[in-house]
C-alpha cells in the first residue's frame, strides 16, 4: 500500500527504477537487504494499491510503514498491525553518511529474515502455524482508536481533501491538528511534512521527532507468539 | 457555493446545505442522498438500523422547513466531524466505539482502492486466499 497524497501523479513523478548497481551499500544496510535480494528483478504479481486518504491505516490502526496485517482465507485477522521486519537500527546511523555499525546492520538483516521466515511458515501451515495468534491475544494487541484518533482522522481527511483540491494552505492546519491529536500515528506526521516540502518526511523534523522518543521504540519489537505457546 | 459533504467513503455536492457553527442543515432528500440516512416516524434509519430522536430535542434535529441537522445527528452518534467554512467542506467519520467494535470482531474490514493504472481492487476479491496487507510509502 502506498500512502501518498497526490497518488498516481506523485508515484510517477518521484519513483524511478534504480539500477541494482546504483544503490549505496549504506542503503542496503538500512533496509536489511543483501545485494542479491536487491538485484532480483521485481515483477510483482500482487496488487500494489494507492491509498491517498490513508483509509487502510484508519481501518486497521496501522500507524507507520512498513507495517503488516495477516488475514486468513476466511477474512479473519490472524496477526494485527505490527512492524514488518523493520527495526530501530536506523536510529543509530550517521545521518550524513548513512553508515551504521556492522552489528546493527546484521541485527536488521536477522529481523527481516525472521519476519519472512514466519510469513512463509504461516503460508505453509495456515492455522497450525505457531505464528497465528489466539483471538484473545489479537484483541489485546490491537491498538484500537481513541476518540482523539477518530478526530485526528476527521481532520486528516478534511486536510487531504483540501490539499487534493488545490487548497494547500487551507489544508495545513487540519493536517497539523491531526498530528497533534494522534502524535503516535507517524503516517499523519510524515505525510504532512512531505506535503510541505518533498524530502521533508525523512529530514531533520522527522529525525527530531525520532530523537524525542528517547528510550521509547519507533518500531516496537515484534512478539511472535501468543503467551504460553 | 454548494457544500461538499464527505460521509465516510462517499463525497457529495449538496446545494441545500446551510452551516451554522457546528450545525449543518440539509434537506431530507439531500441527507438521504449524501449519507443513506432517512427520517422515518420511528427515527433516523439506514437499512435495518433506526436511531430514535429524543422527543424533547426534536427541534435540534429537524426544522419546520423539513431540513435536518446532520451536525447534531453526528454528535448524537458520536461521530467525529471536521469542517472548513471557507471552502464549504464537511467530513463525517466513524466514531471510535464503532471502529473499536469492528476491530475486536477480528473480521478484516473491506476496502476498495486503485492500482497505478486506476484498476480498482477490493480486499474481498481475495477471500479464499491468505492476504499479507503491507503498508509502504513514497510520502
Amino acid at each position: 500500500m502506498a500512502f501518498d497524497t497526490g497518488g498516481v501523479a506523485a508515484v510517477r513523478e518521484y519513483i524511478r527504477p534504480a539500477q541494482p548497481l546504483q544503490i549505496a551499500p549504506e542503503m542496503l544496510d538500512i533496509m536489511g537487504w543483501n545485494s542479491e535480494d536487491y538485484a532480483r528483478a521485481a515483477a510483482p504479481t500482487y496488487p500494489n494499491l494507492i491509498d491517498e486518504q490513508h483509509i487502510v491505516a484508519e481501518l486497521y490502526s496501522i500507524n507507520n510503514v512498513p507495517m503488516s496485517v495477516w488475514i486468513d482465507e476466511r477474512g479473519h485477522i490472524v496477526r494485527p498491525a505490527e512492524p514488518a521486519g523493520a527495526t530501530d537500527g536506523f536510529r543509530t546511523m550517521d545521518r550524513t553518511t548513512y553508515k551504521m555499525a556492522e552489528e546493527v546492520a546484521d541485527q536488521g538483516r536477522i529481523a527481516r529474515k525472521r519476519y519472512v521466515d514466519a510469513l512463509r511458515d504461516w503460508v505453509a501451515k495456515g492455522d497450525k502455524s505457531e505464528f497465528v495468534l489466539s483471538p484473545e491475544e489479537i484483541r489485546a494487541r490491537i491498538q484500537a482508536p481513541s476518540d482523539k484518533d477518530a478526530m485526528a482522522t476527521a481532520n486528516f481527511r478534511l486536510g487531504q481533501w483540501l490539499y487534493s483540491n488545490g487548497h494547500a494552505e487551507a489544508a495545513r492546519p487540519y493536517l497539523v491538528k491531526a498530528r497533534g491529536l494522534s502524535p503516535e500515528r507517524w503516517h499523519y506526521f510524515r505525510q504532512t511534512l512531505e506535503l510541505e516540502e518533498v524530502g521533508k518526511a525523512s529530514g531533520p523534523d522527522f529525525f527530531g521527532a525520532i530523537d524525542a522518543l528517547g528510550n521509547r521504540p519507533y518500531y516496537p519489537p515484534v512478539e511472535w507468539k501468543s503467551p504460553g505457546k | 457555493m454548494p457544500t461538499t459533504v464527505i460521509y465516510g467513503d462517499k463525497t457529495s455536492q449538496v446545494a441545500s446545505a446551510s452551516a451554522q457553527g457546528d450545525n449543518l442543515w440539509l434537506s431530507l432528500d439531500d441527507v438521504h442522498r449524501a449519507t443513506g440516512w432517512e427520517l422515518k416516524p420511528e427515527g433516523v434509519c439506514k437499512g435495518e438500523i433506526c436511531v430514535p430522536i429524543p422527543p424533547r430535542r426534536h427541534d435540534e434535529f429537524v426544522r419546520a422547513d423539513k431540513s435536518f441537522n446532520l451536525g447534531a445527528f453526528a454528535r448524537h452518534l458520536g461521530q467525529p466531524v471536521a469542517y472548513d467554512d471557507a471552502h464549504a467542506v464537511w467530513f463525517f467519520g466513524e466514531g471510535s466505539d464503532a471502529r473499536r467494535n469492528h476491530l475486536r470482531s477480528l473480521e478484516a474490514p473491506d476496502f476498495t482502492l486503485p492500482d497505478i493504472d486506476g484498476k480498482k481492487h477490493s480486499l474481498s476479491d481475495y477471500r479464499g486466499k491468505k492476504v499479507l496487507l503491507l503498508s509502504w510509502a513514497s510520502w
